[in-house]
């Protein structure tokens, strides 16, 4: 099948790329620019492993194909943490409030959250939950990637963090 | 002693060892994208293999033709049973003692199931070639419902048992039988039954469900021509055995199989067996040469992968009038799909249902299971439980909720009054198991004073009345279920997979400088094990936590183990690392005498170090021991500081939970609100309370789903109508209730720490609390029991069907 050159900004460097007009953009990212932390858990637009961030928006990438992305600007997990190579506030708020367990869902869990963050900094547990009500998470029911969510929007408006009484 | 001396709890308390908090170290690559699972694994020359499947439930396959598949850019080849047949691997043996076509072999039995394996140099080239294989079929009809597969004109589904009167587990019935299996003493608890002055009987079904980890199935296998040696990696809850397995099935050395599995995305069960994936790929690489990847789409996965459940439960209780249980009869239809693929040990055919007489002191009780055979997907796994716990747990909870009504009793209190009593432990349940410990009257009641159980019960009261007077059209149900689990598969006298015994392993080695390295013969797909395993090790051997590495998964390093599934990772593993840290604590004893020039028995272990008794002063520290051990052993010792355990349990662990949903269902629209959710655990020791309440989290979660919705459904033609996350119930965010988590702790009397497993208890005691709820809010229109899951729609129709809407 006939190839398309296609580029685009991945987590602020330019990439290009030769791809059929079917290739998904997952498999772009993934097999093309070899990043591997964008998740494909149901190929149907569901689960939300495959989350990222396109031109300020999130986006399964499941679900479209790499030449749509053509001339965008994206950001994967792999563009989350600090520049000095330490966790972001809401990596951190993961691995502090235990919100994930086998990690297969938590890199679009949390490139969900970084885009829920951007457009409302101080959400409340309902609006959390319906921000990632797109994202599947089949180990640690929810409740903690709540807290881990709430913990990054805490540390980002800078104001301490209090977890709710059980 | 200065004031930068750390003291006692300082020092502790750096070691984080079990009881910490400790945040987990698997953390730092996941929430990086730098996980390393099984899709991101990527071969130099590297194929890719997919599956034509079939659309029909039985049809017998009258010709593939696969020309023009292979004029498609990109295709090597298709692999069909013919093309097995030539490496005799057109069959495989199940778990189960069954064999399984891994390729359609003359017909096939459930729809989607494999009939030809397409290579290429790619994922589209791949499904572009199986779009072009031409697979003629004769449809059959179908079989799907259990209760009729042994009706005398049923269709043969099996044509390669036919004749055979005797499987795995004795003699056959009906040509779509596949065993009977009981347990007990039937004529005591009949007896039981005919003097009894109250009885019920209900038929209690399991519905057929999915585990679906968020990563499907998946596997790259790479054979080497030259040295003869074929390495996989794959989601491999198990890797030696699938090793060992490999082996057998293949007839390569076992030596010269590497098995990987490296970060898995969740596994529930699933990743327990072995699908003709992992064989497809294996033989498609030593026929190309190449390494072949196979990575299963989630249709596939909930189509053609293992299900679970799928039991359909007659269950009987004789009592006295006050509600003094007197016996437990039950009879189980089990539908095991195409071909008995189930994960249970060989001995025992229906796991360890046997446990079915739960936490209750019944003085008799009978078992009997029939399994059969139907169109349906194969593979009855133990998901998110220990070996068909969940299905014996719904059975007996779902079953005392009805003897309460029945009795006009409270369902907490009718409990309380049969409950195996603290001081019959170990106790010998009529089934034939030994509980090591337990403490039921405490944790109920501590659930009833937390929840302020009296006072929801008075609530549920005025709500009646106000219903009955038009006031209102919610109804309020309250599920109590209260679980014995029983984990830890398993003693090697009695457990085995395939007959290799269920013992597990642990292999730690020291270095000079205090680090160290622990190796596994379990494999973690979520449940921490770096973390956690590293706490026991820190508090054993009083070397922090951060200083040992644990690595899983890998049988070249690994010492043989039988894997991580049924919550024996903690109850076996668990105590092999124990056992393996008192190794090297005794030869760091020896060292640490000879350094300090006092004889052993003087020496007093002290967190962090040894110490000589009655001179505080004279310490040797754990990490100083390490350097000696290299460099100033006594005269005689070998160097060195390593150590292995394997550790065969002398029994399973019993841990148990008191949980109770509070819920409200709207009659006009069956639309239900979880209210609350209390759950209670008592898993013994517990090494890290913040990973427990975090599985507890997750189990309830499924447990929600299975009770609440999720259900593998076929329609009377054999189709599969819910293949996709669209149509099987995934509880997201929005829906999954708010969990509060407790616990009291009984340790187990057998194990090195005391710890019993948690990991599926939630799912376990989750299902019946969210099931009884429902039928408690129904109860008082008249219901005794409605069936699982319980949807919006379905609430609506039992509603309706009870006159509660016109």
């Amino acid at each position: 099948m006939a190839k398309t050159h296609v580029t685009m900004k991945v987590n602020g460097a330019e990439v290009e790329g030769l791809v059929e007009p079917r290739t998904l953009l997952v498999h772009f990212i993934r097999e093309n620019l070899g990043m591997t932390g964008t998740h494909i858990g149901c190929e149907t637009t569901h689960c939300g492993a495959c989350t990222v961030d396109i031109d300020g928006m999130s986006v399964k990438s499941c679900t479209m194909f790499a030449v749509q992305a053509d001339g965008s600007d994206i950001t994967t997990v792999e563009g989350m943490a600090n520049a000095d190579g330490t966790l972001s506030a809401l990596q951190e708020g993961f691995r502090m409030m235990h919100g994930l367990q086998c990690g297969f869902c938590t890199p679009g869990m949390i490139m969900r959250a970084h885009r829920l963050l951007k457009e409302n900094p101080s959400p409340s547990e309902q609006e959390i939950r319906m921000g990632i009500s797109g994202n599947i998470c089949r180990c640690t029911g929810y409740q903690n990637i709540v807290k881990a969510i709430q913990y990054a929007s805490a540390k980002i408006n800078g104001v301490e963090f209090r977890e709710a009484a059980e | 002693m200065n004031d930068m001396t750390p003291t006692r709890e300082q020092r502790s308390a750096a070691l984080e060892g079990m009881g910490c908090k400790r945040k987990r170290v698997e953390d730092i690559r996941f929430t990086q994208g730098k996980g390393n699972y099984v899709d991101d694994v990527k071969l130099p020359g590297m194929l890719h293999g997919d599956f034509v499947r079939s659309p029909h439930p039985h049809a017998r396959v009258k010709k593939i033709d696969d020309s023009e598949a292979l004029k498609v850019p990109g295709v090597l080849a298709v692999i069909t049973a013919e093309t097995l047949k030539t490496v005799n691997l057109a069959w495989m043996p199940t778990l189960a003692g069954d064999v399984q076509m891994v390729l359609a072999d003359g017909k096939v039995l459930f729809q989607n199931q494999e009939v030809a394996f397409v290579v290429a140099t790619d994922r589209y080239a791949a499904d572009d070639g199986i779009n072009k294989v031409i697979v003629e079929y004769e449809p059959l009809p179908p079989l799907v419902d259990p209760f009729k597969s042994m009706d005398k004109d049923a269709p043969v589904l099996r044509e390669d048992l036919a004749g055979k009167t005797s499987g795995a587990h004795g003699p056959r019935k009906h040509h779509n039988h596949i065993f009977e299996w009981t347990v007990g003493d039937k004529e005591l608890t009949d007896s039981a039954f005919n003097k009894a002055e109250v009885t019920i009987k209900e038929m209690i079904s399991y519905h057929r469900t999915h585990p679906s980890p968020l990563e499907t199935c998946q596997c790259v296998c790479s054979f080497d021509k030259i040295k003869g040696e074929l390495t996989i990696y794959g989601t491999f809850q198990a890797p030696h055995v699938i090793r060992t397995v490999v082996s057998l099935i293949a007839k390569l050395p076992e030596q010269k199989i590497h098995v990987i599995a490296p970060d898995i995305g969740g596994g529930f069960g699933n990743k327990v067996g072995a699908y003709p994936g992992y064989i497809c790929a294996a033989v498609a690489s030593i026929v190309t040469g190449k390494p072949v990847k196979w990575v299963e789409d989630r249709i596939e996965n909930l189509t053609a992968t293992s299900f679970a459940r799928d039991y359909h439960m007659t269950t009987e209780i004789a009592a006295t009038k006050d509600g003094k249980v007197t016996g437990l009869r039950v009879h189980v239809l089990a539908d095991h799909g195409a071909f008995d693929a189930c994960a249970d040990p060989s001995k025992w055919p229906a796991g360890f249902f046997n446990i079915v007489t739960g936490s209750y002191d019944f003085p008799t009780a009978h078992l009997a299971v029939d399994g059969v055979y139907t169109n349906k997907a194969p593979g009855g796994v133990a998901y998110r439980c220990s070996f068909r716990v969940t299905e014996a747990a719904y059975c007996i909870e779902r079953a005392m909720d009805i003897l309460a009504q029945k009795l006009n009793m409270d369902p907490a209190e009718l409990r309380l009054k049969n409950f195996i009593k603290p001081e019959q432990f170990p106790y010998h349940s009529a089934l034939g198991w030994e509980y090591d410990s337990g403490d039921y009257h405490t944790a109920m009641r501590k659930m009833m004073e937390t929840t302020g159980y009296a006072a929801l019960r008075k609530e549920q009261a005025e709500k009646r009345a106000a219903f009955a007077r038009g006031e209102t059209r919610e109804i309020m149900g309250l599920g109590v279920s209260f679980f014995t689990e029983i984990v830890g598969a398993g003693p090697s006298k009695n457990c085995d997979i395939l007959g290799i015994a269920m013992f597990d392993s642990c292999e730690i080695r020291m270095h000079p400088t205090g680090a160290g390295i622990a190796r596994m013969g379990t494999k973690s797909q979520g449940q921490g094990h770096e973390t956690t395993w590293a706490q026991i090790i820190a508090t054993e051997i009083g070397i922090p936590a951060d200083n040992i590495m644990v690595e899983e998964g890998n049988t070249d390093t690994a010492p043989y183990g039988l894997g991580t599934y049924g919550s024996r990772s903690t109850p076996v593993a668990g105590a092999a690392i124990a056992m393996a840290a008192r190794k090297i604590k005794a030869k760091a004893q020896m060292i640490a005498a000879y350094k300090l020039e006092v004889h052993e028995d003087d020496l007093e272990f002290d967190i962090d170090g040894f110490r000589v008794k009655g001179l505080p002063e004279k310490f040797m520290s754990m990490k100083d021991i390490c350097w000696a051990a290299y460099n100033s052993v006594p005269p005689g010792m070998e160097p060195g500081l390593e150590a292995v355990s394997y550790y065969d349990p002398p029994n399973m662990t019993y841990p148990f939970g008191a949980y109770l949903c509070v819920m409200d269902i709207d009659v006009d629209t069956g639309v239900y609100k979880v209210r609350r959710f209390y759950a209670l655990d008592d898993c013994g020791t517990r090494i890290n309370p913040m990973i427990i309440e975090g599985q507890v989290h997750g189990g309830l979660t499924e447990a929600f789903a299975i009770a609440m919705g999720q259900e593998i459904r076929y329609d009377d033609t054999g189709n599969v109508v819910t293949g996709s996350f669209m149509d099987f119930f995934m509880p997201t965010a929005v829906e999954t209730p708010h969990w509060e988590t407790d616990f009291t702790v009984t340790p187990s009397p057998h194990h090195p720490i005391g710890a019993k497993g948690v990991g599926e208890s939630p799912n376990v005691g989750g299902v019946p609390a969210f099931s009884n709820a429902v039928n408690d809010a129904f109860s008082f229109l008249g219901s005794t029991h409605i069936q699982m899951p319980h949807d919006f729609w379905r609430n609506w129709k039992a509603a309706k069907a009870l006159g509660a809407v016109a």
